[in-house]
Order: C-alpha cells, then sequence, then structure tokens
C-alpha cells in the first residue's frame, strides 16, 4: 500500500510488493508501518549459514524489511529502548542472498556495496536509511518489540517490530540511484 | 593526603555514564543550532532537526541519545597526594559502569575476545589511561566510544617533509571514504606527532574538548579552521543525505614526535559526543 500524504511523505506498510517498490524514488520521504524484523551482523551470519545448510529460518523472508539494529534494553516503561540504525556495509555479505530469498527491504545507515546494489536491481528490492544518532526519536515510531529468534545474541537477537508511521529516506531505489552520491554531486564544493 | 573511597568513585562513575549517555552537553547542541542556520540542504535540515529533537526526546525521558552506548574510556589524572580507600581505582571505575549501564538500561556493547567474542554482560572492561598528576585531585573524563565512528576512523605514518598538505589530504580521505558512516555533522579529532599509539591517544583526547575551544597555538587553532572549511565543501552533509554541513568541528592535538616521523591519527566522532568531567 502506497500513499502520499500533504507534506510529500509517502506512507507504505509491509509486507512489501513490487508494486509499491517501483513507486519508490532515491531521496523519497517514507514513513512505514507494520511488521520488520532487527538483524544485525551475528544475526545475519546465521541466517546466511541456515539458507546454506537448508534450515528452516526463523521468520519468512517474503515481503519482509530487516532493520539493521541492536536496541538498548526497554526501561519498564517502554515497547523498546533507543533504537538507530548500525552501518549496513557490515551486512553487505549477507543481504544479496537474503534478497535473493525474498527480502524486500533494508533499514540502516551508509552506502551499501556493489553487489546489494545489484541484488536490489535484479530482485525489485529497496534500501532506507533511518537518521544515525537519532536512536530516541526513531524508539517513538516502534509500537512493540518481542525476540523472535537467537535470544543468545542479546541486543543482536532477532526481533519483530511493529511499527507506526517509522520515518526513513529512500537510498537506493531499484532503478539503481543512489542518495549518497546524488546528494555529494548536488553539493559538493571540492576542487578537482 | 586526600582519601577518596572505592565505592564514591563506583557510585559517581555510575551517574556519570547514565548522564552522558542520554543529555548530549551544550556545546554540541549550540553546534547543532548553528548548522541548522548555515545548511541549505532540505533533506539535511530535516536530518539536524531530528538530532536536536532527539536529543530532547533523550533528556526528558532518560533515553540514551543513540543505541550504540560504546566502550567506556575514561582518562584520569590521579593526583600524587590521592589515596584510593577500599579497593583499587580501575576496579572502582569498572564497578561504576557496571552498575550505570544496568541502572540506566543502556546497552551492553562489550566482547570478551576479539575472536571469541562472547557479550560480558555488563558493558566492561573500560579504557582506562591514567596520567600521575601533582596535588591532591582526582579528575576523570569519561566518554562513550560508539563504534559507527571508531571504525571509520584512521592512522598513518606520514614523512616529516611531507607537511600540511599531506596531513590534509590524509583526513580529507579519510572523511571521504568513511564520513558517511560516521554519522555526519562529524567532530573530527586529529592527533599529530609523538609516535604510533600516542597520535591515537592524541586523536581521542582532542574530542574531550568542547566544540568552540580551538587549540591553544595560533597555527594549529588556524589548520583546524582550514580543514573544517575543506571538510564542508566535500558535500556529504547530514547523514550524508547532502549538504553544506558534513563536519561541526575539528580539534588538533600534537606533541614533538622523532626526526624520521610524521605520526597522524584521524579519529571520527558522530554528532553524539558524549562525553562528561568530574573532579573529586
Amino acid at each position: 500500500m502506497r500513499k502520499v500524504t500533504t507534506k510529500k511523505e509517502i506512507r507504505i506498510t509491509t509486507p512489501l510488493t513490487d508494486k509499491v517498490i517501483k513507486t519508490l524514488k532515491t531521496g523519497d520521504k517514507v514513513l512505514i508501518s507494520g511488521i520488520v524484523y532487527t538483524a544485525r551482523d551475528a544475526a545475519h551470519k546465521r541466517l546466511v549459514s541456515a539458507i546454506k545448510d537448508r534450515e528452516k529460518l526463523p521468520f519468512n523472508l517474503k515481503g519482509q524489511i530487516i532493520y539493521f539494529t541492536g536496541p538498548t534494553p526497554a526501561p519498564p516503561d517502554k515497547a523498546i529502548g533507543s533504537a538507530g540504525p548500525t552501518t549496513s556495509s557490515r551486512m553487505d555479505a549477507f543481504s544479496p542472498i537474503l534478497i535473493k530469498k525474498g527480502l524486500k527491504g533494508m533499514i540502516g545507515k551508509g552506502p551499501r556495496g556493489k553487489e546489494v546494489v545489484d541484488a536490489i536491481k535484479k530482485y525489485k528490492a529497496v534500501y532506507f536509511a533511518a537518521v544515525g544518532g537519532a536512536a530516541a526519536l526513531l524508539s517513538k515510531g516502534i509500537k512493540k518489540s518481542e525476540v523472535i529468534a537467537y535470544e543468545d545474541l542479546g541486543t543482536e537477537a532477532i526481533r519483530m517490530l511493529e511499527i507506526e508511521d517509522f520515518p526513513v529516506i529512500v537510498v537506493n531505489d531499484m532503478y539503481g540511484n543512489d542518495l549518497y552520491t546524488d546528494g555529494l554531486r548536488k553539493y559538493s564544493k571540492e576542487e578537482l | 593526603m586526600k582519601e577518596i573511597h572505592f565505592n564514591d568513585i563506583a557510585d559517581r562513575i555510575a551517574q556519570m555514564c547514565i548522564d552522558a549517555a542520554c543529555n548530549l552537553d551544550d556545546d554540541i547542541l549550540s553546534a547543532l543550532d548553528r548548522a541548522i542556520e548555515i545548511e541549505k540542504s532540505l533533506l539535511g535540515l530535516e536530518v539536524l532537526k531530528q538530532l536536536k529533537e532527539n536529543a530532547k526526546i533523550a533528556k526528558d525521558e532518560a533515553l540514551p541519545v543513540c543505541q550504540d552506548t560504546g566502550m567506556s574510556l575514561f582518562f584520569v589524572e590521579l593526583g600524587e597526594d590521592v589515596r584510593i580507600m577500599g579497593g583499587l581505582l580501575n576496579d572502582a571505575i569498572n564497578e561504576g559502569v557496571r552498575q550505570g549501564y544496568k541502572k540506566g538500561y543502556l546497552r551492553k556493547s562489550i566482547v570478551n575476545d576479539p575472536l571469541k567474542r562472547r557479550n560480558t554482560q555488563d558493558n566492561t572492561p573500560a579504557i582506562i589511561h591514567t596520567e600521575l598528576v601533582a596535588g591532591n585531585n582526582l579528575k576523570i573524563n569519561f566518554k562513550i566510544v560508539g563504534a559507527g565512528c571508531e571504525n571509520m576512523s584512521k592512522i598513518k605514518m606520514l614523512k616529516p617533509t611531507d607537511g600540511t598538505k599531506s596531513i590534509k589530504s590524509f583526513v580529507i580521505d579519510t572523511v571521504k571514504e568513511g564520513g558517511i558512516n560516521a554519522c555526519p555533522p562529524l567532530i573530527i579529532g586529529i592527533g599529530l606527532g609523538g609516535n604510533f599509539e600516542m597520535c591515537a591517544i592524541l586523536a581521542k583526547k582532542s574530542l574531550m574538548r568542547p566544540i568552540g575551544q580551538p587549540n591553544k597555538k595560533m597555527e594549529i587553532a588556524s589548520l583546524e579552521e582550514d580543514i573544517l572549511k575543506d571538510i564542508n565543501k566535500l558535500g556529504i552533509g547530514p547523514a550524508g543525505f547532502g549538504g553544506k554541513v558534513t563536519a561541526l568541528a575539528v580539534h588538533i592535538e600534537t606533541y614533538p614526535c622523532h626526526i624520521a616521523s610524521l605520526p597522524v591519527a584521524v579519529n571520527l566522532n558522530c554528532h553524539a559526543s558524549r562525553k562528561k568531567v568530574m573532579v573529586f
């Protein structure tokens, strides 16, 4: 589902379909609602080795979004602690394998490697950035959090999050555009 | 001789950990305000406003500014006329970290071994650098060191004849290569001189200085200004989405060095420079 709001923000809900992904363009401000899953370094390693060993995954990747985050512990009165994005490039070796298996979106920060960008184009996926360092603000968009796998990993466990109007920006769209290179082109005053 | 008790140190360190994680210093907030005034990119402006709003939420609700509540770093200045009662200073500091990270619901991000990688569950051990100084004060400088920006930091041993041009280009290249991952707008700490490990410590120490307080040496202060201008020409902008404000400040610390060496360390810091000081 895709809806343009008055503030030129696009509201989407998970799971993502090709139809929605086709409408998302680099630089779009997007508010995501629905279910997303958290995973970072250690969880990615386990997910990918489970795929290689043909084991059942803790959740069905089809149409889903993975948020690269390791939240702080939830205080007693909150669904989750602070939960901002971690550096995505550390997941570059794993993401193409997950995208091939049906993953449609990723939320993180920082540029992705060529293999990820190619997989995003080939399998029609999208890479969003949340603002690094805005972890307290971002936690406000998370309504529920439940550990669903790899509990022994602590903050790195896989959590199922219920999010509402979670603010992100499209970095890599399925057309091969990249917000980071666009931004540099527009604002660089470096003498070449 | 001043006597300071183990438990007093541990209690105050615990409080300092929580305070640093949740409350950004005024120098950072003012620097963000100045950045909002000069940023031209709409996305960049939105990022800066989010960071200000984030700081307010963090403070009001006692939530960490960033989920990466880091490795705990201490620069300790121990007066010669101070005696720690009831235990060792390093143990007191680690006990404070243990208590603070638990009580403040801060993330425990330390693994016991670089290869075995089992989480120690209490964010210890801290990294502690202690210097013996004159007098009867115990001054403890604390910094939360997150990995996102730390991972993008670099050291290079330049040739002594290279001079400022090579220093500048090494700093610029470091920012170009890893700056987006380090959560801009950045604060850039540079260590110049000393030797291999000393220049890294200098770079880190320079980040303990509040924004708006240039190096005391005129020529170094003007180098700080020059490099900041160059970095802000890169166009990386807030969160790397493009814009004028890639860095809020450049800090340099120097130390004498060998005739054959010019060591340079570049320590990138995100906007959330979480540092506190206390004196006993």
